[in-house]
């Protein structure tokens, strides 16, 4: 009967069917996880008002203090574990339940989270006007409104406060936007001419072209921009003294009253009076702000634009450099070169050059792209900057370079198996008809290999992005200054360094001081991640579809 | 080729050529070829593929402005002697060419030959039809481009010449721009005829048009080669000896790489002089 049942095949089939199946559990399981962990994390949680036992309480400790904050976390712990802490709990289980809360207030206690002991928390409670602050600096603020301060004079209190509050935020969201914007925008602009001109002085001296004439032009516009500059930082200071004024004094978990500035705050919400499409508005106000904002904080807070930019500018930089280059090789291989030995070990080495450890490529960039390349374009081309790099330095250009040699090999596989695939019968009737050889390549062949090479792109891409080791060597920082692509002309700086979010997850999740709180923010920064790749592998397929719709009836 | 000399001295050429290949003394067939312009000579013509040798000793005149067609069993080399006619056995690796061939009196095989421009003189359709992968307009004006050709005006109007020529333009001419990959089996070859003949070529080599075609198409493509013979030297290979008895008025045959007979078309399927044509005419093998 079992025998029968084997040789029927059956068990293969199952087999087969369960190695699929596991496979689909672990990738749909791992997108559940990222998922729900990343795009919870934006959620307005209740915050609970709670008295909790301290269970080593003293006299100098009062017994029981007011706790303030978010739940976040639950875990068991062992009884064992805790004695050996000096606990000693009433319970007759193995484990007790430890919680871990986001109490906030990092400036007044000195750290976010806090584990506690279930046992010793007392009833729940949700008082409604409990507030949330977030901020610039020092993580948010949990505790209750007590007035709104202007110039030292109470402006509001009691039940005005809070609207009072919030009216003011809004025009301190406003000014704040504004002085960014002349920070980012027209100062930012005035510091880049300023570092040019004081570059093209350098370079008139290494010239010895530093005559009193050139001089004096040099002179003159940088006094023009000093005007300018003059201008624009009376203007900001004006901005500034507007911004920097108003306080409000909160209380926190702990009764103690703290002024802070409103300058400070970023976004105050009542938690616990918000109904579900307030909650909704302010989770998708918080997503905006995750993907469209800066960092602050460390990385912590605030938003990831720049690394999502980064990321997406690089692969696309990668994608420009690796396809050309690997057309041409592959081209070469399969339709001029002579086949045979050489061209098989050629095939060989560069299938082998896929398998190298990324790691080892990072290496490489460093030392060839950035090191000598780099070390010599300044040589020859930004002399007058030097000793400071240009060039030599890590940066973007070099990462893509870098990630372009690691993913030429699929370029170059894909590219071949393509034009391999494109019937005889099509060559020899362009040849025929009196084209040569390169016109036959460049009107026929190529553009019918176009949806190969667009797959080599697309595995490219996919391995690319992925890719974080060797650009921690050759250009991925953590927190970048300003983007590689801006208004100041050339508008494309590809010395900059840039953000990426591989490395932002690494960086948040484990060089953060404050690794609790970026947990949610790896989930989150990871989803966005395979957003971005899932993102960039679809508009490649759609437009490889596309081409590939031309020539589809040829293949069948 | 030398197309300088070529141009000026075709007509006259070609005719005392005639007569040289009459009084040259090939025995066999000067008497039937004795009033006819000769196109194509080949001289001892001997291929090798490797070691293999494919043709052996071919001697052979095809007359201007006539349908000679090449028949024989699978592997007797008739492609392979017609795919010489305008050096696409070049792409083979390991093909090698003794004797040589002469078009107007000039050997296509001479070293300062401008390959591509032999072949735009001697157009080729293949067995399998072969369009590109673009519209219909495009694979109709694929030779013309080639040529630098870039008026617009220029172009439409040797499209349309040559899809009537084909007799495809009333079936397409609603539908140029669309790819000509939609079209049926017989109508893509017309296609590639039209390609083929829009940059005018002096010679025109079918190899096995029809073959892979319906039988009513085989015949749009049969009427369209006795259109085209006025105006083109046609040599067709075909499997089919009684397509070959149809539109040709010359006839090859073929077997092992040698060329048996090569005669008047009537001649060889009523009276062949040699038995091995008749065998084959008859069907006792091939």
């Amino acid at each position: 009967m079992m025998k029968k049942w084997f040789k029927s095949g059956d068990p293969w089939i199952w087999l087969n069917a369960a190695a699929v199946s596991a496979s689909l559990i672990i990738v749909i399981g791992l997108l559940v996880l990222i998922a729900v962990n990343g795009l919870s994390h934006f959620w307005p949680k209740a915050v609970m008002q709670v008295q909790y036992v301290q269970a080593n309480s003293t006299d100098s400790n009062p017994a029981s203090i007011r706790i303030i904050g978010e739940i976040h976390n639950d875990e068991e712990v062992s009884i064992e574990q805790l004695k050996g802490l000096g606990i000693n709990l009433k319970t007759d289980k193995d484990t007790a339940t430890r919680i871990l809360v986001k109490t906030g207030n990092r400036d007044i206690s000195g750290a976010d989270f806090k584990w506690m002991l279930q046992a010793y928390l007392g009833e729940k409670e949700y008082p409604e006007d409990i507030i949330v602050l977030e901020r610039r600096e020092w993580g948010n603020f949990y505790g209750y409104l007590k007035n709104v301060k202007d110039n030292g004079n109470v402006i509001a209190s009691g039940e005005a406060t809070w609207q009072e509050l919030e009216k003011r935020l809004e025009i301190k969201e406003e000014l704040y936007k504004k002085i960014k914007d002349i920070e980012k925008g027209a100062i930012g602009r005035i510091n880049y001419k300023m570092e040019k001109l004081r570059l093209d002085k350098r370079r008139l001296e290494i010239d010895k072209e530093d005559t009193a004439e050139n001089l004096a032009k040099l002179k003159a516009a940088r006094n023009k921009l000093d005007a300018e500059y003059s201008v624009l930082e009376e203007n900001l200071e004006k901005l500034y003294r507007e911004f920097n004024q108003g306080k409000i004094t909160v209380e926190s978990m702990s009764g103690k009253q703290v002024e802070i500035s409103l300058a400070k705050i970023v976004r105050a919400y009542r938690p616990n009076s918000l109904n579900l499409i307030e909650k909704i508005g302010l989770y998708f106000l918080k997503m905006g702000e995750f993907i469209f904002d800066d960092p602050r904080e460390a990385n912590t807070e605030g938003g990831i634009f720049p690394a999502i930019f980064g990321t997406v500018m690089m692969v696309l930089l990668m994608s420009v450099l690796v396809t050309p280059f690997g057309v041409i090789a592959a081209v070469y291989l399969r339709e001029y070169a002579k086949q045979g030995a050489v061209t098989r070990i050629i095939r060989i080495a560069v299938n082998n050059l896929a398998g190298v450890p990324s790691i080892v490529y990072g290496v490489f960039g460093l030392g060839f792209f950035v090191y000598f390349l780099g070390g010599n374009i300044d040589q020859l081309f930004y002399a007058e900057a030097l000793p400071s790099p240009t060039f030599g330095t890590p940066g973007i250009l070099w990462s893509s370079l870098t990630l372009a040699i690691l993913t030429v090999p699929v370029v170059i596989v894909a590219t071949e198996e393509g034009l391999s695939r494109i019937p005889r019968s099509i060559r020899e009737g362009s040849l025929a008809l009196g084209a040569t050889k390169a016109e036959t390549l460049w009107r026929t062949v190529l553009p019918m290999a176009t949806p190969s090479m667009m797959t080599g792109m697309i595995l490219a891409i996919a391995r690319a992005a992925g890719e974080v080791a060797p650009l921690m060597l050759v250009g991925v920082v953590k927190l970048a200054p300003s983007l590689p692509l801006d208004t100041n002309f050339p508008f494309f700086h590809l010395e900059r360094k840039f953000m990426h979010l591989g490395f932002h997850i690494y960086d948040v999740g484990f060089q953060s001081p404050n690794v609790e709180a970026a947990r949610p923010l790896v989930y989150a920064t990871a989803l966005l991640l395979i957003a971005v790749i899932v993102l960039l592998n679809l508009s490649a397929i759609y437009i490889r579809n596309r081409l590939r719709e031309q020539y589809r009836s040829l293949e069948s | 080729m030398n197309t300088e000399t070529d141009s000026n001295t075709k007509d006259s050429n070609v005719k005392s050529h005639s007569i040289d290949m009459a009084s040259l003394g090939r025995k066999k067939r000067s008497n039937v070829l004795a009033n006819e312009n000769i196109c194509i000579t080949t001289d001892n013509l001997n291929l090798y593929y490797g070691e293999k040798r494919a043709l052996h000793d071919i001697n052979l005149a095809i007359p201007e402005k006539k349908v000679s067609a090449f028949i024989g069993p699978s592997g007797c080399g008739k492609s392979t002697l017609l795919r010489s006619f305008n050096r696409m056995n070049d792409l083979v690796d390991g093909c090698r060419i003794e004797g040589g061939i002469n078009i107007d009196g000039n050997n296509i095989y001479d070293k300062n030959v401008d390959v591509s421009e032999l072949r735009r003189r001697v157009g080729m359709v293949f067995q399998k039809p072969n369009p590109f992968p673009k519209s219909i307009y495009e694979n109709v004006a694929y030779g013309l481009r080639l040529q630098g050709v870039k008026s617009r005006r220029v172009i439409d109007e040797v499209v349309e010449k040559s899809l009537r020529g084909a007799a495809l333009w009333d079936e397409v001419k609603d539908r140029l721009h669309e790819s000509a990959l939609g079209l049926s089996g017989g109508q893509q070859q017309r296609v590639v005829i039209a390609r083929a003949i829009a940059i005018e070529p002096e010679i025109l080599l079918l190899d096995e048009p029809a073959s892979a075609l319906d039988p009513i198409s085989t015949l749009k493509i049969e009427e369209l080669i006795s259109d085209l013979k006025d105006r083109y030297t046609i040599v067709i290979v075909t499997h089919n000896m009684q397509q070959a008895a149809r539109v040709s008025d010359y006839t090859a045959f073929m077997y092992m790489g040698e060329l048996i007979e090569f005669g008047d078309t009537d001649m060889i399927f009523t009276n062949p002089s040699k038995k091995q044509t008749e065998d084959y005419i008859t069907g006792r093998y091939g």
